[in-house]
């Protein structure tokens, strides 16, 4: 049997008020190897809780979080630092590429604390840029990039430790329709060779390009087919 | 429960959930201090602009504190030797006083004897010693080169007179002008004879020996043998008359000797001070005061403590002001690289390396200020020394001391700014950016 990628059971995540707010609400939530999940919401409705959760960037404060079986709620500060190197890509809206720094450079940083072998962190980043098709585009700086082959670059940054969950906030929050489909397509390709994604997003024609769609509203979780 | 206490059991190297999720990683692929370095670096020139006034202050503090010690260090040898004849060579020795009935009136409590020079010169360093007393004169006395009574002459100041044994001349590294000193056969004789110092004799009308004048002080006759041309410690003595200790004795009942002055060789006056007085009065040595040159001229030593004080209070301030620039700016390149942050947390950063990377930044923008301010500190000392015609004379360990301290400044001011960065949280940095 294996253990599905992210396991949510009665994840409620609440912030000392006063008034007290429960930004997520008992959520249930099963993503098995290779799915391809859009969680959809409104602004406001606990997107970006559930997010932090997923990426371990924050703790439930009630309910468990198993991700590839292990609960995670024990982990000290320093450990989910290492598996959110090891096991979660990031994309986000605004790229957060380093202006100065070359389009390989940015590909390459996530793996100093991933842990790769050194010998080669070249060698994978080149393979993740030819991935996302900018191979030729190695020695550019984000600056002279346009926004689609931009967010491609954070792609490429996301998936090159070798990740088993994507998770995107927004990928297409900041480009225009010719764009977006781009990134959807690559999104769809990288799924297709076996990657676990989760996309978060307010978009509705974005959510529904994947094959499962959730929606949460006002901290709720739901299916939404 | 069980789960727990399982977590709870493995020990430092991370808990059982850790152990199945993560990944060995070799240790030669964990983030090592060369990434670490190589992180915190790539980003300061980005603005150079900005980074020239952020270490602006550390070069200036750092580049005031090594001139300021190369200027001591090159100073105190060009004082001490420039004052070397005047001050390193003149001892004096004469009786502690203190202080007698309730008028302030002050009375010698030591005693110098009559042959304190012969003991002096045993002692080693002690090249030429001498006594000398002031005589003090009647109210009215008067001391002319002819026995002329002029009630109408407007009466004048008389010039001191003073008795001195007969290395005087030597002691102090003086010069005659013409004729001689008087010798220890004047001396023990009681012979009147008298030695003008330059300026005594001009007043007196006497510039030859040869012809044999007198003067006549308080009335009695004294031969002058010699006058004085120039010392080079005790200018006084110029405006003076020198009679021998022996005559004085009988005409002016001089009792006891005054001063006892010797000539030492540069570099013997610590010791001299303390063999002096146990060879003058070994029964009571705290009854005579001392001044000798110290191992480095006083002198000297006092102008270096105020050029030093000043330098290295501007120094200080230099510093301060330049360590709070770094954690301005440090500061401000945090908030600016936010998003950075957010992102390197969430790319597996630990808040450790996060607050790593920002207080190495500020160490080498303070190693940087300190090399800077090192080069020209130390140019500063070489030009000036070159142009006055010094000797430079500058301990290549303070620079090293000026980058330490550089590098001291900026990690302190580091602290503050890389704590906020480690604070930072991934995802509010994530989402506000950009």
């Amino acid at each position: 049997m294996t253990a599905p990628v992210v396991e949510l059971r009665d994840v409620t995540r609440s912030f000392p008020g006063p008034p007290e707010v429960q930004a997520l609400k008992a959520a249930n939530l099963r993503i098995d190897r290779g799915e391809y999940v859009s969680i959809v919401g409104p602004s406001g409705s606990g997107k970006s809780t559930m997010l932090n959760i997923l990426g371990l960037l924050d703790r439930p404060t009630v309910g468990e979080y198993l991700l590839a079986g292990e609960s995670t709620g024990d982990l000290p500060d320093d450990e989910r630092a290492a598996v959110r190197a090891q096991f979660i890509g990031f994309v986000f809206q605004s790229f957060h590429l380093m202006e100065r720094r070359s389009v390989l450079e940015n590909v390459l940083m996530p793996m100093t604390y991933s842990g790769v072998p050194r010998g080669e962190r070249t060698a994978r980043a080149l393979e993740a840029l030819e991935r996302v098709g900018l191979g030729h585009r190695r020695g550019f700086f984000p600056g002279t990039l346009s926004g689609g082959e931009r967010q491609r670059v954070a792609i490429a940054r996301a998936v090159v430790s070798g990740p088993s969950l994507l998770l995107a906030d927004e990928p297409t929050g900041s480009l225009d329709q010719r764009t977006s489909g781009e990134v959807m397509d690559l999104f769809e390709e990288l799924n297709a060779a076996g990657l676990t994604l989760a996309i978060i997003t307010h978009d509705q024609s974005v959510a529904e390009r994947a094959a499962r769609s959730l929606r949460i509203s006002d901290g709720r979780l739901s299916e939404a087919a | 429960m069980g789960l727990r206490s399982m977590f709870r059991r493995s020990s430092k190297r991370g808990s059982a959930s850790a152990a199945a999720l993560l990944a060995p990683v070799a240790r030669s692929d964990r983030f090592s201090a060369s990434d670490l370095v190589s992180e915190a670096t790539s980003d300061i020139g980005a603005r150079p602009g900005r980074l020239v006034m952020t270490i602006l202050g550390t070069v200036l503090g750092i580049g005031a504190l090594v001139a300021t010690w190369g200027f001591a260090q090159t100073a105190s040898g060009q004082i001490s030797s420039q004052f070397a004849r005047a001050s390193s060579t003149q001892v004096s020795i004469t009786p502690e006083t203190t202080s007698i009935g309730q008028e302030g009136a002050s009375g010698a409590i030591g005693k110098i004897p009559w042959d304190a020079p012969e003991r002096l010169e045993r002692l080693a360093g002690v090249e030429r010693a001498a006594l000398i007393s002031d005589i003090a004169l009647d109210e009215n006395a008067e001391i002319t080169s002819v026995p002329l009574n002029d009630p109408s002459a407007a009466s004048t100041a008389v010039p001191p007179v003073r008795a001195a044994s007969a290395g005087l001349v030597e002691a102090v590294d003086g010069e005659m002008k013409t004729g001689r000193m008087f010798d220890e056969g004047h001396d023990s004789r009681g012979d009147r004879v008298a030695v003008l110092g330059a300026r005594a004799a001009d007043r007196l009308s006497i510039s030859r020996v040869d012809n044999q004048p007198s003067v006549f002080i308080d009335g009695k006759a004294y031969a002058v043998i010699g006058i004085l041309e120039q010392t080079q410690a005790r200018a006084e003595l110029q405006d003076g008359i020198l009679i021998p200790a022996g005559a004085a004795r009988t005409d002016f009942a001089v009792d006891r000797p005054a001063e006892a002055i010797a000539r030492i060789a540069i570099g013997a006056g610590p010791q001299i001070a303390e063999q002096a007085p146990l060879a003058l009065a070994s029964d009571e040595p705290d009854s005579l005061q001392v001044r000798a040159p110290q191992a480095r001229s006083e002198l000297g030593a006092a102008v270096e403590g105020d050029v030093n004080l000043l330098f290295v209070i501007v120094g200080a301030v230099s510093l301060l002001a330049g360590g709070l620039g770094i954690a301005n700016v440090t500061l401000l390149s945090v908030s600016e690289r936010t998003g950075e942050i957010g992102l390197r947390r969430a790319l597996g950063a630990t808040r450790r390396q996060i607050a790593a990377q920002f207080t190495v930044e500020s160490i080498v923008i303070g190693v940087l200020g300190g090399l800077i301010g090192a080069a020209l500190g130390v140019l500063a000392v070489v030009g000036v020394s070159a142009v006055q015609q010094w000797t430079a004379v500058i301990d290549p360990l303070v620079a090293v001391a000026g980058v330490v301290v550089g590098a001291l400044v900026g990690w302190v001011s580091g602290w503050y700014p890389a704590r906020r960065a480690s604070r930072i949280e991934p995802i509010s940095a994530l989402r506000s950016a950009g």
